[in-house]
């Protein structure tokens, strides 16, 4: 059988270090080359994952099993389920979006740039298809460097700041993660994370645990009150930083709770399920209500992914098909809708040098085919039907309702808030009259642009119009993972 | 070809158009835009000509297209209720559509974004279509959000006008809140009946009838209370039902073909329509039934006392619309569903027809909008002054205009009425039918009769008019709306008022022609024959329009009957009224206006409502907003706690630097200190 999930995480990252080797410069168009061929490369061999994926098991699936360090028991243990298989899909053709996207935009340290983005998506491909705790956690923390690079030498003028903020939040939340990995090697004499959805665990010890796994994905996802380094992130990372940041590296967070959390520790989730559920709303509603007075488009954006996030958190923690299975179309529709709000900013930045709301207005006179573009993405942020951003939403608030009236209430005011926000900035940087010389003087997007948008538009609506097939992909999982959260450990 | 590929036709025809015009349109060229669109509309429009013939033929239809999600239990799909109220709706719909269409080949003829429009328009067709056929209600707010869309997308069709894109937003806003409850309301018809397809939750509501949820611990509400007043604050918000009519005003933005179509004939109708369809739940809620008539009844008369004040000829007719839908909602609130939807029908076309007749004025005076610079414009255009008097005669009730039937019933309905609020009701129509007939035959004599305004004033506009540059290809919409002018590009010389091209005025006869007989016609089989079937619930003890049946004696008769009656007289008073002030007496409304100056104050500020919004939940809003970001985000969370902790290691690591030293003699220091410390300790163990 082939190696497809190997193949995924290790394609990337031989061309990116194949990249690498290009080095200089000077031969920057050749280095963009490798790098596309890289990146179509590692989607390709994703294909077959959907392709021949089995829809009726809730088993790991194109599982491969090696011995890594035996001493300890540690192995190079890979394989998806119908949670997972879906995300490496999303990260690998982001991948080739984001290096499209740096094409003729990043010009200097060229193969650097496009190493990292390689690398950093074979990572994150291990990460998703890891099933030994400890190749998770080596994965899990080498997936920072990349992204820590890609700030702090792409990024803004403030990003050595953001940079150190991002590694800093994320390492500190992680490493009692790697305790509570340990400690579960010791009860349970395996790091197989399958292994330790079986282990008995008191709740004095679920609890503890329950805190190191809820700290380290908490932050990533991230959750609130744990969510400033991400608008600091955004701001000053350059566009494909952005990009993979809100469409992958979040998701992180988010499948951490559902690969970790709800099937190791049931007992203490269901315990501090309010808690979460409380946290989720807050993102909710008060991050929506900062997201609407951000004056920096990227800062507006980066909450609203913190805001739609709650979404996933809160689905999770409802306990029920309709809400896991939403979260998961939440995660797959952010990853899409965040994407391309952060490219519909770069490629205004790219023209103006200005992430400013104020800077704008009345792009569409002068860029009607872009404006069109982000008008589509605009409404997908806002949740509008036919469109991938209302699925996960709908499902989540409908799931709400039904666990409780009040939770779908709180819920749902992401339908005003969401819109007031979005459109809102969409107004003052889209309609209107030109507002000054340099509006005035953009240049509608050209065919590289065009192209790259339109990948996401056809996602957006694709998934708008007929989740069905990307749902289907979860159902076996979802309901063996709810019975798994069903039984008690204690 | 089967039904069923012809149901599917209706919707996907006007998409195709959409499709092919929204993504060629420029290449396409104008004329081949506009007639793939208005083919579009007009195979949907035989299509349901054919269908509601099938329909009344006793063939009905309930099935899925295709599967849009399946989750656990859960299957949502994409599908067709075929009945009489659905079919109803589809000849509405896309008759009225069809007319708009034509319409706006002459209305928009000038317009650099000519194929964007129709665009637009096939799409808020297809929208619309997709609501009305919808056999569940996730397709439902599907289309219930589509046609949001395209209305914000219109209303802000001028999108370098500031007015424009405030008036937009503020649309989609002011929906948003609606749909907020609305989807609540979905969401718990999910939650306790498991499935979100009409069929199955319809058959289920009466013996869910009596159950209670609890929303807070020993509090015990009706089940069926709560879906259907989460429901009607969709529809309050799509509706425009106080107070969420805010936006509806503002729409007028929008080119005038879609002010027609979209917010006055048949979006804007889409929660009566809802209401209408959720008869089996509604039926089971004494409460939701008097919240939907008190909220109806206030939207009928205090919205048509605003329509007394407004000068912008475009703001008369859309506060009209906001009476009128408030008195489909009464009618709703009174279990009279079929009467709602009769008064629907004959609305859409009557106030199509006063809105496009409005349009036509509008070109006519270049793009003048005020009553006040209007005038003795029926000598100049005879066809559409004929044809706005028909539709004014038919707005304000008189009999045997179309609206008269659907009006008069309503009225008849709400005094058998025993809802809660049933006398307020009856009080708020009575008014609101003089007050109607007022304002609607102050604007036809301000428009059409009088001493001519327009000259002095358009020759004035036309000199310092920026559109004429507008039709050289610059864009100069923000200044001519300062105007208050609608800036589409006619190319204008400032000479007489012209009769519109035929486009504009063979909808206009067209439109004219239901206006007159629609009522006539249609009462007997809509209201007391059987022509809604079982696509209507009512419930024997609020069963009015039974009651009504009783003394129904044939249209005639009813015409005959009401010249005795109280609303006829009100009618009658109220144009009279309009032609004592406006015509006998022109000075008298300033004077009026003056003596009442608190009242007239309250008027012209809309009840301050939009005051109130601006500054509660705009401004509250960006208040939170601010304080949460300044205060929550950054001195708190990133100020004490992240940056904070920084500080704190710093401080500390500065503290402990100290003890590194360098020096061997503190080291040694220390070390002593430090084995007495264990000494200590192990001698005291």
């Amino acid at each position: 059988m082939t190696p497809y999930l190997s193949l995924s995480i290790w394609v990337p990252i031989a061309a990116g270090l194949a990249v690498l080797g290009v080095g200089r410069d000077r031969d920057a168009a050749f280095a963009r080359w490798i790098a596309l061929t890289g990146a179509v490369a590692g989607f390709l061999v994703t294909i077959p994952l959907y392709a021949h994926f089995d829809t009726a098991t809730s088993a790991m699936q194109f599982v491969e099993y090696a011995s890594w360090i035996p001493r300890f028991g540690i192995h190079y243990h890979v394989g998806v389920d119908g949670i997972s298989v879906l995300f490496i899909l999303l990260n690998s053709l982001m991948t080739v979006l984001v290096v499209w996207a740096g094409w003729e935009v990043i010009t200097t340290r060229v193969a650097q740039y496009m190493a990292a983005f390689l690398i950093m998506s074979g990572l994150m491909n291990g990460v998703f298809c890891a099933l030994d705790g400890i190749l998770f956690y080596v994965f899990f923390e080498a997936m920072l460097i990349p992204m820590y690079l890609i700030i702090g030498v792409w990024g803004g003028p403030n990003r050595v700041y953001a940079a150190m903020k991002f590694f800093l939040y994320t390492l500190l939340g992680s490493l009692l993660m790697l305790v509570a990995l340990i400690y579960l090697y010791s009860v349970s004499e395996s790091f197989e994370i399958l292994e330790w959805y079986k282990v008995p665990l008191e709740m004095g010890a679920q609890i503890p645990l329950w805190i190191a796994f809820f700290l380290a994905f908490a932050v990533k996802v991230p959750m609130w009150p744990v969510h400033t380094w991400l608008p600091d992130a955004h701001v000053e990372a350059p566009t494909g930083g952005s990009v993979v940041l809100a469409a992958i590296t979040l998701k992180i967070g988010a499948y951490g709770f559902v690969r970790f959390i709800l099937p190791i520790v049931p007992d203490a989730s269901r315990y501090l399920s309010g808690f979460v559920i409380t946290l989720s709303l807050i993102a909710v509603v008060y991050i929506g209500f900062v997201a609407l007075v951000q004056t920096d488009m990227k800062k507006l954006i980066a909450y609203s992914s913190i805001s739609h996030m709650g979404f996933v958190t809160l689905g999770f923690f409802l306990y029920s098909q309709l809400g896991v299975e939403g979260a998961l179309a939440q995660m797959l529709s952010h990853g899409f809708v965040s994407a391309a709000m952060f490219l519909c900013v770069g490629v205004m930045y790219d023209r103006m040098h200005s992430r400013q709301i104020a800077d704008y207005g009345g792009v569409v006179n002068t860029m009607p085919k872009f404006a069109a573009f982000m008008m589509l993405f605009a409404m997908a942020n806002a949740g509008l039907p036919g469109t991938s951003g209302f699925v996960g939403e709908f499902l989540v608030i409908l799931a709400a309702v039904k666990a409780d009236f009040w939770l779908g209430f709180a819920a749902a005011v992401t339908l005003i808030l969401g819109a007031a926000y979005t459109l809102w900035m969409y107004k003052r940087v889209i309609f209107g009259p030109v507002a000054n010389a340099n509006v005035a003087k953009l240049t509608d997007i050209g065919r590289r642009e065009f192209w790259l948008l339109t990948v996401l538009a056809v996602a957006v609506l694709g998934m708008g119009l007929w989740p069905k097939p990307l749902i289907d992909v979860m159902h076996v999982s979802v309901a063996n993972l709810l019975q798994t959260v069903a039984r008690s450990k204690l | 070809m089967t039904m069923r590929d012809l149901y599917l036709l209706v919707p996907l025809a006007p998409l195709a158009a959409s499709v092919i015009v929204g993504l060629f349109g420029p290449k396409l060229g104008r004329s081949l835009s506009h007639w793939l669109c208005i083919l579009g509309v007009a195979i949907s429009f035989a299509a349901s000509i054919a269908i509601v013939r099938d329909v009344h033929a006793g063939h009905l239809f309930n099935g899925d297209v295709y599967t849009w999600l399946a989750s656990g239990s859960l299957r949502l799909a994409v599908g067709f209720l075929i009945d009489p109220l659905t079919a109803t709706m589809l000849i509405i719909v896309t008759f009225v559509s069809l007319m708009v269409h034509i319409y706006t080949v002459g209305y928009m003829a000038d317009d650099p974004g000519y194929t964007r429009f129709f665009s637009y328009i096939s799409l808020f067709t297809f929208s619309m279509l997709m609501l009305v056929m919808s056999n569940n209600f996730m397709q439902l707010f599907f289309g219930w959000e589509a046609v949001g869309l395209v209305s914000y997308l219109l209303i802000g069709f001028w999108y370098e006008r500031p007015t424009a894109t405030y008036a937009n937003l503020k649309a989609f806003l002011a929906n948003r809140v609606g749909d907020f409850g609305f989807v609540l309301g979905i969401g718990l018809v999910l939650a306790y009946f498991g499935t979100l397809d009409y069929a199955p939750v319809f058959a289920k509501a009466g013996s869910m009838a009596g159950t209670t949820i609890a929303p807070w611990a020993g509090g015990a509400w009706s089940l069926m209370t709560a879906i259907c007043i989460c429901l009607f604050v969709g529809a309050m918000g799509k509706s425009a039902q106080v107070p969420l009519h805010v936006w509806l005003p503002d729409s007028m933005e929008g080119p005038t073909p879609i002010s027609a179509l979209i917010h006055a004939a048949t979006m804007v109708t889409a929660g009566i329509f809802m209401v209408a369809r959720m008869s089996p739940l509604f039926e089971w809620s004494e409460t939701a039934l008097s919240f939907v008539t008190v909220i109806g009844a206030t939207t009928a008369l205090f919205m048509a006392f605003l329509g007394i004040v407004q000068n912008d000829i475009k703001r008369v007719v859309a506060y009209s619309t906001l009476s009128q839908l408030g008195y489909m909602t009464v009618a709703l609130g009174v279990s009279a569903y079929s009467a709602a939807i009769f008064h629907l029908m004959t609305h859409a076309f009557f106030k199509a027809l006063l809105f496009l007749g409005a349009g036509s004025v509008i070109i006519a005076v270049h793009h003048e909008q005020d009553l006040r610079h209007m005038g003795g414009l029926r000598r100049y255009m005879p066809i559409t002054y004929v044809t706005a008097v028909i539709g004014s005669l038919a707005l304000a009730g008189i009999p045997p205009f179309a609206g008269f039937y659907s009006k008069d019933a309503i009225i008849e309905a709400v005094g058998l009425s025993h809802v809660g609020g049933h006398r307020y009701a009856y009080f708020a129509v009575m008014a609101g039918v003089f007050v109607t007939a007022f304002y609607s035959f102050r604007m036809l004599f301000l428009a059409f009769h009088g001493e001519e305004r327009f000259h002095p004033h358009a020759a004035q506009q036309g000199a310092a008019d920026p559109q004429g540059k507008h039709a050289q290809g610059e864009h100069a919409h923000d200044a001519s709306s300062a105007a208050g002018a609608e800036p589409d590009a006619h190319v204008h010389d400032a000479g007489p008022p012209r009769e519109s091209p035929w486009v504009v005025t063979v909808p206009l006869i067209l439109l004219a022609i239901p206006s007159v007989f629609a009522g006539w016609a249609y009462v007997q089989p809509m209201l007391f024959g059987d022509w809604f079937g079982n696509s209507i619930f009512v419930r024997e003890p609020h069963a009015v329009l039974g009651e009504l049946k009783g003394e129904w004696q044939g249209p005639l008769a009813f015409a005959l009957h009401s010249l005795a009656t109280a609303p006829f007289w009100l009618a009658i008073a109220g144009i009279a009224t309009a032609v004592y002030l406006y015509l006998v007496n022109p000075a008298m409304p300033a004077r009026i206006a003056a003596r009442f100056a608190a009242i007239t104050t309250l008027l012209d500020n809309k009840y301050y409502f939009d005051r109130f919004n601006d500054w509660f939940f705009a401004g509250g809003a960006r208040w939170l907003g601010n304080f949460a970001s300044t205060y929550g985000d950054r001195t708190i969370i990133d100020g004490w706690v992240v940056n904070g902790s920084a500080k704190l290691v710093g401080i500390a690591s500065r503290a402990f630097r100290r003890i590194q030293s360098g020096y061997v003699y503190h080291y040694a220091f220390m070390m002593i200190l430090g084995v007495f410390g264990l000494l200590y300790w192990w001698g005291v163990r």
